[in-house]
């Protein structure tokens, strides 16, 4: 005999955010624009372990032995390659999606530890230059900003292909964030949505990326490394085109990069995770003996040095990261919660990068809100939080034997899903099997 | 006259050499031979040099040009005086694909004909055709204008922004957002200047303009079925 109401029962083909989403579609008549990055559950490098050594491996002295985690970038072709002091690069992110302070504060953070922080769509400011001793200028489709003094005073450049978030796809800033400073740079009238294009102007395929590599080696007397920032989708493909073109450096960002404003349906639907474009990559690499000489900046979902230490055991040579260290800056920090309500939404779940009401001041052109980041302080957070990457990082390779974190190697990993050991190429703990091998 | 045989020396050693002329210098009048279809020719140049290339040149001639004024004896392709930033690119030849594409500042003139994207993603500069343009041509233009006296291809100024484009022959069809629009005394004024800059004939009231409607400026799903 049953008694009582039977319990609520959800349904997994329709849980409430998806019964949400249908009826907002029904309402507005148009797809949802939003920032940051992937929300849905992917294989990642959680899925992965590192295998301490023991009796058959031999570890290093933790606070004793030197782990050492330089990395040069460049070194292909450029006169005048980076070394950088630790494998951890600051993304792309554009002035105008990031207020300038957001900006500064992510310079003066990479050089304070030896690295790069890299520009965006829109250009480069003065005060992004003068915060950061290394610097990478990225050329995009949409060519705002460009321009070939900022070419030279570059330290490297990035010819942007695409970005994880949204491969095969362009960008639109909307013109909330357009003020006047940023139509300036962008050329184009304040106010209005800013679409960034897919492609390039004036090259496509590979045969015309070779030149224009070599018009921009030109521009800049040789001197400067040219970087590819590609999109995972086809990274085998990808990859070695990008070799052929002359690349001397890769970036390669998987489907859990971040962005400030693109369609959530583009964001969660297009593009393959970080962890199995690292695995295509680097056997792409393999393939052509130019793994280690070209070197690969695998970016998507980095956020610890536990995400370092495996992305290099899988043969990365760097990492980039693009939320992760806006997180650092404040991004989603529980302060100002009503401004967080007034967009509908709150610290922990924001995502509303393309509104330009960043309640934290990183994601806006509001002076006001601007205002809200103290440069310094922010500068200080993610110096502190990369330290802390670099320390999680060295110590998971002194543990694996290694006395720099370029000695992690594939044989360091195991895989906790079956997924994951087929994705990353690595043998399902417990077990030798790699799926498909 | 300087004269630099590219049988002879490798562009990256001209390209390099007028780099990093002195401010002051006097080399400013400068000869280029044979460069068979080289790319990047003189790309980058930042000092207010002349220089005349006898022959045809390969992609990205001028590519990002700031003062110099460089006149192409020949044919280009790909990108001529793609982004130019100030300055003069002539093409006595025709051009291929993306001519003066997101070029923010200077003046591209193309004596024959300019093959598809002429002017795309143009961010300030002003180029005249002497022929026709292919299709395409001043796609996403941000502002500059492009004046063509012969034919448009297909799909002119789709998704403009606001140059402005001024035809004396036929037009294909306009891009999405484009539209014929009154030719001012302005218009006209403009497309004199512009004619008698580049040297080449042209009845500036035989000219049409076309610019932006608009209506695509902010995304809203009413105008959806436009792109």
């Amino acid at each position: 005999m049953t008694t009582g109401t039977p319990p609520l029962r959800p349904s997994a083909t329709f849980p409430p955010e998806t019964i949400h989403e249908i009826q907002r579609a029904a309402a507005e008549g148009i797809y949802e624009i939003r920032g940051f990055g992937t929300k849905r559950r992917l294989p990642s490098f959680d899925d992965l372990v590192l295998l301490g050594a023991s009796i058959s491996r031999y570890p290093l002295e933790g606070y004793r032995e030197r782990c050492a985690t330089d990395v040069v970038i460049g070194s292909r072709f450029a006169k005048k390659p980076l070394h950088l002091k630790i494998p951890i690069t600051i993304a792309g992110m554009s002035f105008g999606a990031l207020s300038a302070t957001a900006k500064t504060a992510l310079g003066r953070a990479a050089t304070a530890m030896g690295t790069s922080t890299t520009t965006g769509d829109g250009g480069m400011t003065d005060e992004e230059r003068a915060a950061s001793e290394t610097l990478v200028y990225q050329v995009l489709p949409s060519r705002y900003g460009l321009n070939p003094n900022d070419l030279r005073r570059a330290d490297a450049i990035e010819v942007v292909v695409g970005q994880g978030a949204k491969p095969g796809g362009g960008g639109m800033l909307l013109g909330q964030k357009i003020t006047e400073r940023v139509a300036g740079m962008r050329r184009l009238p304040a106010g209005i949505d800013q679409r960034s294009a897919c492609r390039h102007p004036d090259w496509t395929g590979p045969d015309d990326l070779a030149i224009k590599i070599q018009e921009l080696r030109e521009i800049t007397d040789w001197e400067k490394p040219i970087y590819v920032k590609v999109a995972a989708a086809r990274p085998r493909y990808d990859v070695q085109l990008s070799v052929k073109s002359g690349a001397d450096a890769i970036v390669l960002d998987g489907m859990q990069g971040g962005t400030g404003a693109t369609q959530d349906v583009f964001i969660e639907h297009v593009g393959i995770p970080t962890l199995p474009a690292l695995r295509e990559a680097v056997e792409a690499l393999q393939e052509l003996d130019m793994h280690r000489k070209v070197p690969l900046i695998i970016s998507g979902g980095i956020r610890s040095g536990a995400d370092v230490a495996k992305a290099l055991a899988m043969g990365a040579d760097a990492v980039s990261i693009g939320s992760a260290a806006l997180v650092a800056l404040d991004c989603n920090r529980p302060i100002h919660l009503a401004d967080y309500a007034a967009l509908g939404t709150a610290p922990g779940y924001c995502h509303h990068c393309q509104t330009g009401r960043c309640p934290v001041g990183i994601a806006t052109q509001d002076p006001a809100l601007e205002a809200r980041l103290d440069v310094e302080a922010a500068a200080r957070r993610v110096r502190n939080y990369l330290s802390t990457m670099v320390l999680e990082a060295q110590t998971l390779a002194r543990a694996c034997g290694k006395s720099h974190l370029h000695n992690l190697e594939p044989e360091d990993l195991a895989a906790l899903t079956i997924e994951a050991a087929a994705m990353a190429g690595v043998p399902l703990a417990g077990t030798g099997w790699i799926p498909g091998r | 006259m300087i004269t630099v045989d590219l049988d002879a020396t490798e562009v990256r050693e001209l390209n390099h050499r007028l780099h990093h002329l002195p401010a002051d210098t006097n080399e400013r009048l400068w000869r280029v031979v044979n460069p068979r279809g080289k790319h990047a020719l003189l790309a980058g140049l930042d000092r207010p040099v002349a220089v005349t290339i006898e022959g045809h040149v390969g992609y990205y001639c001028a590519g990002m040009n700031q003062e110099a004024e460089v006149i192409i004896d020949g044919h280009a392709g790909v990108g001529v005086a793609e982004n130019i930033m100030s300055g003069t690119v002539r093409v006595r030849g025709n051009a291929s694909q993306a001519a003066a594409a997101s070029g923010q500042g200077g003046l591209v003139v193309i004596e024959g004909d300019a093959s598809a994207r002429c002017g795309i993603s143009m961010k300030g500069v002003d180029i005249v055709v002497g022929g026709s343009v292919g299709h395409m041509s001043a796609f996403m233009a941000q502002t500059g204008r492009l004046v063509v006296c012969g034919d448009a291809g297909a799909d002119l100024g789709d998704s403009l922004y606001e140059a402005a484009i001024y035809v004396q022959g036929a037009v294909a069809g306009l891009g999405a957002d484009c539209e014929e629009q009154p030719m001012t005394d302005a218009d006209r004024a403009a497309v004199a200047d512009l004619l008698a800059r580049a040297g080449l004939p042209g009845d500036p009231a035989r000219f049409r303009r076309y610019g932006s409607a608009r209506r695509l400026y902010h995304f809203h799903v009413d105008h959806a079925d436009q792109y």
